[in-house]
C-alpha cells in the first residue's frame, strides 16, 4: 500500500534512491542539491541500502567516476546544481557518447555569475545539447516520481542514454508538501535489475571504453547517439503509461491543464507551472479561455506533440527561466517556435524570461501575460517577440 | 623477490598487442609493457588512461592494442575514472554481482601532462580516498601528443614549443615538480619511482608492488621521447642509464611510509652526461651558459641529498 508523507524535494529523491538501492554514487557537495548526498550517506551510515558512495574532490571527478562505475557495470547516479553541472560540461557529453544509462539527479539552480543559489533553469538548459534525456518536475512528487522512471527509460536497450531528473532548487527541492511514497518492493519492482550487455568487469569478455574516433566513424556514432534519442520517445511514453496504470500519476511528454477549448495557452516548465495553473484557474472563473501546458521532457523535445496540442489556440506565452543572449527568446521559445513554424501551426508567440536568479512568479504576471495575448491578438496589439517580466521598475 | 628472471618474465603473454601506433622507440610503449608483465597470469585487469599519446595510439577505432578490459574517458580525470570503476568492482563483489574467482586489477596510465598538470586534482582525490588501484605516470616531461609543449614535469633549461630558446630565453625557467614525493605525502600505500634499465627488474619489482600492494599506488616512470628530446631513438636504455647515473632520476620506493633508495651509483656521473645527447638541452652547453650547467648540477645535487636523508631516517 502506497502511504502519504510529507517531505522536501530533495528528501523525495533520496527517498527514490533508497528504494532502488544503486550500486554506486560519487557525488560532491553544492547548494541546493547537498541533501541528496548527505541522505544517501546516512541511508548508507545506518545500513539501509547496500550502495558504495565516493566522496569526490570535484564535481568533474563525480561525473567521471559515475562513467567509470557505469561503464564497469554498476547502476550508477550522482546528484547536483548549478557550478557543478556546469564543471561536468565534458564528461556530460563523455557520458553521453560512451551511451551509459546513468542518472544524474539536478536541483536546478542558477549559473553564476554573479554568484546565486537560488532557481532557475540556467544549468539545465545549459546542458540541453549535450545528449541527455531531460524531465522536469512540477513538485515534490513528480521528482519522487520521475526518479522511479529514470533506469527503466536510461537503460532501455532501444534508449541506452544518460538521464537527468530535475526539479527546482529551493522551490521544490527544500519545501516540504504532500506526497503519495509507493511500497519499496513495488518500487524496485517497477526499476527492476541492471543487467549491462558489455561492462568492464566481465571476466574473460574485456571491453575497451572511450576510444579515438577518426573522421570516418566518429559520425556515425554521433548518428547513434540521436538514433537512441529519437527512440527515447517513445520509450518515456510506454515507462509513463506502465507507471500510470501501476501507481495512478503522471503525465507522458507534458500535462495539458485546461486547454481543450483554450484560446491562450501558456507553455511552461517546473514549479512555476503551479503558478500558472492557480492563475488559469482564477481567470476561468471569470470567463476565459485559458489554459496551461506544463513541459515534462525537455529531451528528447517532443516538437510535434506540441504543435498538435496548440494547433487550435490563438496565442500562446513561451516561458523560459533561463536567458540564452540569442536576443530573440529563450530555449524553450527557439526550439517550440521552429516546431510550431515544422507543423505549421500559424498563431501568435511571445517569449518571455522569468524568474531567473530566483526571482518570485507571481500569479498577477501570469495574469498580465493573459491579457498580454488577448490584447495581441483581439486588438493586434504590438509587443515585442521577447520580453522580461518581473524585473525591478 | 629474488627470483627475478629477465628471460621468464620476457615470455609472459604480451597485454599490450603490437600493431598499435605508437612511435618506434617510444619509452612509453617500452614502460607500459613492463608495468603490465608484473600483472600475475590468470589474474583480470581493467586499464584506464588519459588522453594522451599512449590512447590516441593504442585504442583507434574500431582496433584496440588492450588485451584487458581498458577505458579512456579524457585527459584530466583518468585517477577519478578508475576509483568509480574500482568502486563498481566492490560493489559488484559485495553483491554477489561477479564470480567469486574473478580476481581484477585496476591500472591506470597517465602522460606528465595529464598527471602533473590538467588530472592533478583527480589524482590526488584518487590517492587520497585510497582506491585500491595503480596510477602510473609515464613521466616524458612534456607534452609530446600535442608537440612538445612544457609541462610542470619539464626538466629546467629544457626547450619546448612553449618555452622556445631564443635571444631573450634559455629554455623552461622552473625546476620540475616532483610528484612522486608529492603523493608520497599522500600517505599513500606505495610510491614507486622508475625507468627503463637494463634487466627492467627495478621496474617490475616496483610495478609488482603497486599492483599487489592494498591500497592507492602510484608509479612515475621516467619514459624518454627521441621526439621532444632530440636523441637519437636508439639510445633509450642509454638515456635512461644517465639519467639514473647522474642522480636526475633517482629510483626510489615509499612503501607505507618508509622511504628507500633502490639504486646508488657507484660512481655519480655529472648532469653533463645526461643533458649532452639531448637536442633540448643543446644550447646549454654554448659558450657563456657555463652558469647555467652549474645551477641545474646544483639542483640535482639538492634533490638528491634531500632523498638520502629522507631515505636514512
Amino acid at each position: 500500500m502506497a502511504k502519504k508523507d510529507r517531505m522536501s524535494g530533495n528528501e523525495a529523491v533520496a527517498y527514490a534512491i533508497r528504494q532502488i538501492n544503486p550500486d554506486v554514487m560519487p557525488a560532491f557537495p553544492i547548494t541546493p542539491s547537498t541533501e541528496i548526498p548527505q541522505m544517501v550517506s546516512t541511508y548508507i551510515a545506518n545500513g539501509d541500502i547496500e550502495t558504495e558512495f565516493i566522496p569526490v574532490e570535484s564535481e568533474h571527478s563525480a561525473m567521471s567516476a559515475a562513467i567509470g562505475s557505469e561503464a564497469a557495470g554498476a547502476r550508477t547516479l550522482t546528484a547536483t546544481s548549478s557550478c557543478g553541472l556546469a564543471l561536468m560540461w565534458e564528461e556530460l557529453l563523455i557520458a553521453a557518447s560512451n551511451r551509459m544509462p546513468l542518472a544524474l539527479a539536478l536541483v536546478n539552480r542558477t549559473l553564476s555569475g554573479p554568484i546565486n543559489i537560488n532557481c532557475d533553469h540556467s544549468d539545465g538548459m545549459g546542458a540541453r545539447d549535450t545528449g541527455w534525456i531531460q524531465i522536469y518536475a512540477e513538485n515534490n512528487q513528480e521528482a519522487y516520481d520521475n526518479f522511479i522512471q529514470a533506469y527503466p527509460i536510461a537503460e532501455d536497450p532501444r534508449v541506452h542514454l544518460p538521464i537527468m531528473i530535475c526539479q527546482d532548487g529551493f522551490i521544490t527541492s527544500h519545501a516540504v508538501e504532500n506526497i503519495t511514497l509507493e511500497e519499496d518492493a513495488d518500487v524496485k519492482e517497477f526499476v527492476g535489475e541492471y543487467h549491462p550487455e558489455e561492462f568492464l568487469l566481465n571476466p574473460g569478455k574485456p571491453v575497451a571504453v572511450g576510444p579515438y574516433s577518426l573522421s570516418c566513424y566518429a559520425m556515425e556514432a554521433r548518428y547513434n547517439q540521436a538514433q537512441a534519442m529519437e527512440n527515447a520517445k517513445e520509450v518515456i511514453v510506454e515507462v509513463a503509461q506502465k507507471f500510470k496504470k501501476q501507481f495512478g500519476r503522471g503525465f507522458e511528454f507534458f500535462e495539458e491543464y485546461k486547454t481543450e477549448d483554450a484560446d491562450y495557452i501558456m507553455v511552461i516548465m517546473g514549479s512555476a507551472a503551479g503558478t500558472a495553473k492557480q492563475a488559469v484557474d482564477d481567470l476561468r472563473a471569470q470567463g476565459k479561455k485559458v489554459g496551461v501546458i506544463k513541459l515534462r521532457v525537455f529531451r528528447p523535445f517532443p516538437a510535434e506533440e506540441l504543435a498538435a496540442a496548440l494547433k487550435n489556440c490563438k496565442a500562446v506565452a513561451i516561458m523560459d527561466r533561463t536567458e540564452s543572449y540569442n536576443t530573440h527568446g529563450g530555449p524553450l521559445a527557439a526550439e517550440l517556435t521552429a516546431g510550431l513554424y515544422r507543423a505549421k501551426v500559424w498563431i501568435e508567440t511571445v517569449c518571455y524570461t522569468y524568474g531567473l536568479a530566483g526571482r518570485d512568479f507571481m500569479v498577477e504576471t501570469v495574469y498580465d501575460i493573459f491579457n498580454e495575448l488577448e490584447d495581441v491578438v483581439e486588438n493586434g496589439k504590438k509587443v515585442e517577440q521577447h520580453k522580461y517580466v518581473g524585473l525591478r521598475k | 623477490m629474488s627470483g627475478y628472471n629477465l628471460k621468464e618474465v620476457m615470455n609472459k603473454p604480451e597485454r599490450l598487442a603490437p600493431g598499435h601506433r605508437m612511435c618506434a622507440g617510444c619509452g612509453a610503449t617500452i614502460g607500459v609493457r613492463a608495468v603490465l608483465r608484473a600483472l600475475h597470469e590468470g589474474d583480470y585487469a581493467v586499464i584506464g588512461n588519459a588522453t594522451g599519446c599512449l590512447e590516441v595510439s593504442s585504442y583507434m577505432y574500431p582496433y584496440t592494442a588492450w588485451e584487458d578490459s581498458y577505458i579512456h574517458n579524457a585527459f584530466e580525470n583518468a585517477g577519478a575514472t578508475l576509483s568509480g570503476v574500482e568502486t563498481a568492482y566492490r560493489a559488484l563483489q559485495k553483491r554477489g554481482k561477479l564470480p567469486k574467482d574473478a580476481n581484477f586489477k585496476f591500472i591506470t596510465f597517465g602522460g606528465d601532462g595529464g598527471t602533473y598538470d590538467i588530472g592533478f586534482q583527480s589524482l590526488s582525490g584518487a590517492m587520497e580516498r585510497g582506491h585500491d588501484m595503480v596510477y602510473v605516470c609515464y613521466d616524458n616531461g612534456a607534452y609530446m601528443n600535442t608537440g612538445i609543449q612544457r609541462s610542470s614535469a619539464t626538466p629546467h633549461y629544457a626547450d619546448t614549443t612553449t618555452t622556445p630558446v631564443g635571444s631573450q630565453s634559455n629554455g623552461k625557467m622552473q625546476n620540475r615538480k616532483d610528484l612522486a614525493s608529492i603523493i608520497a605525502e599522500h600517505d599513500v600505500a606505495y610510491v614507486g619511482q622508475s625507468t627503463l634499465t637494463r634487466d627492467f627488474k627495478d621496474l617490475h619489482l616496483k610495478s609488482e608492488k603497486a599492483i599487489y600492494t592494498e591500497g592507492a599506488s602510484f608509479l612515475n616512470i621516467m619514459t624518454p621521447c627521441p621526439r621532444g628530446w632530440r636523441y637519437d631513438t636508439a639510445e633509450v636504455m642509454k638515456i635512461c642509464q644517465l639519467a639514473i647515473d647522474t642522480c636526475y632520476w633517482p629510483l626510489f620506493e615509499v612503501d607505507h611510509g618508509k622511504w628507500m633508495m633502490t639504486y646508488e651509483p657507484k660512481k655519480k656521473l655529472p648532469i653533463e652526461d645526461f643533458l649532452r645527447p639531448q637536442g633540448r638541452f643543446k644550447h646549454l652547453f654554448k659558450k657563456g651558459n657555463e652558469d647555467l650547467l652549474v645551477q641545474f648540477q646544483e639542483e640535482v645535487d639538492r634533490r638528491w641529498e634531500e632523498l638520502q636523508y629522507k631515505a636514512a631516517r
